[in-house]
Parts: structure tokens; sequence; C-alpha cells
């Protein structure tokens, strides 16, 4: 796997202080509230969090693919190369999407374009970003299928979206968002929808186009245990902001905030078998109502007065932070 | 072992595959359920596994008459559930439930809880409207919600919660037999968590016998006693547990669980994978002898031959392989 370069100054994207707030009838969601992070070339960062703690939005932001209205990038800048793509004009973000930077969604089925052959959606971002002549970038095509391992590549890249099961639609969705060699790609769940022994040929490609082309990876995902396995740096989010963040080791071995201890004790995979799970209490905060203090202070165990006061992500280990004030001032031992 | 509760035996569900409106012809067979055959003991919980497509589904479905079987037995405390005509397999039904996968699906919306969890018990037998009530209420704080979200619709309650009242509803009509269908597959982590608590605790209280379907093997590992591993149609390994999953006997189970992500980055760095090549076989055209052996990293020539049957490899797993001796 490819270490990060730390020769360069700037890191390959440098997100901070991003607040995306949904504006509703209900009033105003904050899906992502305050998330700032950076990820270096070649490295792979896991976000996780449960449904509706802000990963994806967090992603679509930096993208442009939020719908506007209701939703509004409230503040925040995301800087990649020199350039701030929250304040890109769409033109601009065009040049980079699809290009440099690219996404994979979680579900095959709805991302293809079903009345497409495969063919012409997968070359679509070369005649788009690279005006590579048709026969080429057909020839690239076949390539970037073989490369996915679709066999028969060359009759294959014919078919439409129908005639792939699951997998090799996933397979598709990954060649088609290397061809034009990112530097930087965004997956989104992508092997939720899909059987283990099928997330693993994933995973097990990813990993691969990963060394061989040295690009970073961004993985969303609600699951701990594809994270671990995958990625170098993890942040863990919970309500809208990032509350734990650091190298995936220290993330899974010395858990510093109490929500990421929590979801640790909750799966089964790590406990002893039969023994009752841990569960936390409680449901997640309802994001249209304002949380000033700790958004995990309801449910935590750990959970004092001084928890109301406003708390940040502060560094306190080799690249790790936490935003828990009680384990900032070295009050809880997890 | 205790005595026997549920006995499979010979279960098959096939399904034709027709062409034509007005002309219709038979096309083929899918075997979804391909001779099936095991047996429980009261309280116990059985976990079956397998990829999408493998029929563990179906045979859920078809252990509770709810697709008929094409060929078996479903022998429920003595009683054929496969020879029942609908009035007699009507009156059965209070002895065994399913709870599916989607809380979101499986509840009508336009019903308050309340009457979602007294026709169930109105549907079975007469009950005045007072013993209605006290045992919603019972039922209500079983499954670990407040009786006062009675009168409260789906709405208006989470997903786990949601799952906590198909759960009640199951338990209305008191069975011996649930069979909970990837019950946890569409919730968070941390609600997962509570569900399976809660399935375990019901079982273990109320002497449940729970078949417990999923394709999350850490989840179905936590909750069994026992794991049946399912593979076009067929069971292809059944044992204990933490055996199974520890030390697979069969090529495909070994793949599977190598398959499973460990939460772990130090053991998730060191172990081998073992990673199975292309996807499922087409269930309209299975391939010959053992279905597996085109995906099989052990497989040889008798493996295509003839369709090895589920025999015992130690007094407490069995495994359908002809080479299962050799290669363990």
């Amino acid at each position: 796997m490819c270490e990060p370069q730390k020769t360069d100054a700037m890191p390959l994207l440098q997100v901070k202080n991003l607040r995306t707030y949904f504006h509703t009838r209900n009033g105003v969601v904050r899906a992502v509230d305050d998330v700032s992070f950076e990820i270096e070339k070649g490295e792979t960062l896991g976000i996780v969090g449960e449904s509706g703690s802000g990963k994806s939005v967090t992603c679509y932001s930096l993208l442009g693919l939020i719908p506007q209205p209701p939703g509004r990038i409230e503040s925040g800048e995301a800087i990649f190369d020199n350039t701030d793509l929250l304040k890109c004009s769409t033109a601009e973000l065009n040049r980079i999407r699809g290009k440099r930077i690219a996404m994979i969604f979680q579900d095959p089925m709805t991302s293809l374009n079903p009345y497409m052959r495969i063919e012409d959606q997968l070359i679509e971002p070369l005649l788009i970003h690279e005006k590579t002549g048709r026969q080429r970038a057909v020839e690239l095509g076949v390539q970037a299928l073989k490369d996915v391992g679709i066999q028969d590549a060359a009759q294959r890249i014919r078919s439409y979206p129908h005639e792939f099961s699951g997998g090799m639609r996933q397979r598709v969705m990954i060649a088609m968002a290397l061809i034009t060699k990112p530097d930087l790609l965004i997956a989104d769940e992508p092997t939720t929808a899909l059987d283990v022994t099928v997330q693993a040929q994933i995973i097990e490609l990813v990993k691969r186009m990963q060394a061989e082309r040295g690009m970073a990876v961004i993985w969303i995902s609600h699951d701990l245990g594809v994270v671990a396995g995958l990625c170098q740096r993890v942040n863990v989010m919970y309500a809208g902001r990032v509350v734990e963040s650091g190298p995936t080791t220290s993330i899974y071995r010395s858990p510093k905030h109490p929500y990421n201890h929590a979801l640790q004790k909750s799966i089964p995979a790590l406990q002893p078998k039969g023994a009752e799970l841990y569960t936390i209490a409680g449901m997640p905060p309802d994001l249209s109502k304002p949380v000033t203090g700790c958004a995990f202070m309801p449910r935590c165990e750990f959970a004092q007065d001084i928890c109301r006061a406003p708390v940040e992500l502060k560094k306190d280990g080799p690249g790790h932070a936490t935003a828990c004030t009680r384990a900032q001032r070295g009050e809880i031992n997890l | 072992m205790a005595e026997t509760f549920l006995e499979v035996a010979g279960l098959k569900t096939h399904f034709p595959v027709e062409r034509g409106v007005i002309l219709r012809r038979r096309v083929g067979l899918v075997k979804a359920v391909d001779g099936v055959s095991f047996s429980l003991a009261r309280g116990e919980i059985l976990g079956l596994v397998g990829e999408s497509g493998c029929g563990k589904s179906t045979l859920g479905r078809t252990i509770l008459q709810l697709i008929p079987p094409t060929e078996g037995a479903v022998i429920l405390a003595g009683k054929n559930l496969a020879g029942l005509n609908r009035s007699e397999l009507r009156a059965a039904r209070t002895d065994f439930q399913m709870i599916f996968q989607d809380p979101y699906a499986s509840l009508n919306p336009r019903m308050t809880v309340f009457d979602a969890l007294a026709e169930a018990m109105r549907a079975h037998r007469d009950i005045s409207t007072g013993e209605i009530q006290d045992r919603v209420a019972t039922l209500m704080q079983k499954v670990g919600l407040s009786p006062r979200f009675v009168k409260k619709y789906p709405h208006e309650f989470s997903g786990g919660q949601r799952q906590r009242i198909a759960i009640a509803r199951a338990l209305a009509v008191e069975p011996k037999l649930i069979i909970a269908d990837e019950p946890v597959s569409a919730l968070d982590v941390s609600i997962q968590a509570q569900i399976i608590n809660l399935l375990a605790k019901l079982s273990r209280e109320m002497q449940l016998t729970l078949i417990f379907i999923s394709h999350d093997l850490s989840v179905v590992k936590h909750i069994s006693d026992r794991i049946a591993v399912m593979y076009m149609g067929r069971i292809v390994e059944m044992g204990p547990a933490a055996q199974v999953f520890e030390r697979p006997l069969h090529p495909y189970t070994k793949a599977l669980v190598s398959a499973v992500p460990i939460p772990d980055p130090a053991r998730e760095h060191q172990r081998q994978r073992l990673i199975l090549s292309g996807d499922p076989p087409s269930p309209m055209n299975p391939p010959s002898g053992c279905a597996f052996h085109p995906r099989c990293a052990y497989a040889k020539a008798d493996c295509s031959q003839a369709v090895p049957t589920l025999e015992a490899f130690d007094p407490t797993r069995t495994t359908a392989c002809i080479r299962a001796r050799e290669i363990n």
C-alpha cells in the first residue's frame, strides 16, 4: 500500500470548517457542522458513522452535488490543488469532477444509465475531459474493464447494465471512475449492497488500483470492519461533526471518544460469542434543533455538566484528535 | 441433544420459469431449495447464511408454508405442516411466525401499534377487549417499548423501534418457532446490537426456537447455537456456530468466512484472504455435480460428477464435500 508522501507542503485536499445546512419546512437541519480534515496524496481516509451522521453530505458538498435549495453550504473551504472547490463555478467544477476527483456510489443499479451501453458510459469521461478520439477511447475502455477483472471485456463492453450482476456493475463503476486516472477517489459505501465475497473482491481491487496509481481514496462506510483493513486514517462522525480522528490502529485499539468506544463495543465481531452486546442508550439527536455542547452528551455514560459547553476537535497525540471535553482533560480512561 | 422439535426432511422448492402470454411454455426450472434436511431442538437458535440468491429466504418461507413446497416434509412438534389443508394450516400458524427485514415495509402505516398487535391476537382466537389491552401492554414491555406508545402509528417510530413492534406482533400469538429473515440488516450498528440482544433474550426466556437468516456472518455467529451454510439451494455445511466460523470444513464456508472483514486493523492486515473469483452461477443452469466446483480452489475431476450429500464429519458437524477429509 502507498505511504503518504510527506514531501509536499500542501495536502492533496484540505477541508476547513465545512458547514452544510438544509433549510426545510421543519427548520434548519445541520447535516454537516464544522468539519475539517485533510488527505495527503496516495493516502486512504475512512469516514465512519451511522446513517444521518453527515458522512455522505460532507463528500457531496465537496463536489457540488448538494441540491441547492434546500441545501446550502454555509461556510468553509475545500482546497484541492490551490483551488477552493466550494467557490468554483459549475464550469470550473466540471473540469475537476470526473477527471481529477472521481466518485463511486453505493448503488450500482441506479448509478448506471439503463438506456446506454456500458461502452458509451464508460468512455464518456475520456471524450469529455481528454478529447480522446472515439476509437482510442474504446480501446482504453476495454483495457479499463480488463483491469477491474471483467472477462471477455471486448464483448461485454457492448452490453447494457441489466446484463451485468451487482458486483460486475460496481466493477464497471470503478473502471469508469478510474479511467481518467484521478488523484482522488471518493467511494460512498461502495460495497454495502454487495455480498461479502463480492465485497472482498472489490476491496482487493481498489487496494491494487491504488497501489498501481498512487491515488488517494476517501472511503465512506458504516462498516468498521471494511475500514479497518483498507484505511490508514479514520474520521469518526456523529451528528454532523467529526468526533475523533486518527491513525486506524489508534482509532480501533485505543479509542478516546466515548462514542467511538461505544460503537466498538456494540459490534458482535469483536465480542465473545453470546455475550450481551453493549447498546448505546437513546437515539441520535434531531439535527434540526441546535446543539450547543457535545451532541453525544445525552447518550454518553461519562457526561457531566461541563459537556454542555461547546467542544472542539483537539489534537491529543500524533495525528490523533478527539472532540470530548472530558477526554481532553484526561478525566476518562476508556 | 434434546428432543427434536422441528424436522425438515428433503425439502424442495422449485419454481418453473415460463415464457409467453397466451401460449405459456416452461423454459426452465429454478431449484431455489433443493433437498434440505435438518432438525432443531426446542429453544435452539439456528443461523442460516449464504450469498444472495442461495435460497435461504425461500427456505425460511417454505418452512412456514408461505410458499408451498414441491417435495418434502416440515414436521413441527410431530405435525407435518406440508400435509395440512388450508384451515388446518391456519390453526397451526399460531405456532410459528415470521419477522421480516424491512420494518418500514412490514407494518401497515394506517394501523396503530395497538391495532397491529390486537389483530394478530383476534385472528386466532376469541379474546375479550380487556384481555387484549393487558396483553398488548405486556408485549410492549417485553420488547422494550413503553406501553404509552400503543396509540402511535409506525411512522412515528425509528427503524429499531419498528423492528421491536414487528417482533411484538410475531410474539402476539405465542409462537414456538420464529423465522427472522435478515431482521437487523436494515439497521445501524448501535441499533443492531439492541435487536440482537432482544432476540437472544426472548429466545432464552420463552424457549423460542429461532431460525435467524442473515448474510452477516459475525451477527449470525454471535447469536446462533448452530449455523447452516447454504449454496445454490443446498446446505453445504452445518455445525456448532463457533466451530463453523473458526474451523470451516467446506471450501465455500472457508471462502465466506475469509471474506468477512474483521474490525481490527492488526488482524486484518495479517491474515491471508481466500478471494472467490466470479459470481454465483445462474440458478437456471447450475453446474453439474457439486454446484461450487467452478469456483472451488480444491476442485478436481470427480467434483463435477455427482452431487455430494451432506455427511457427518464428526459427531456434531456435517458437510457436503467429497474431499472434506483430504483438505481438512
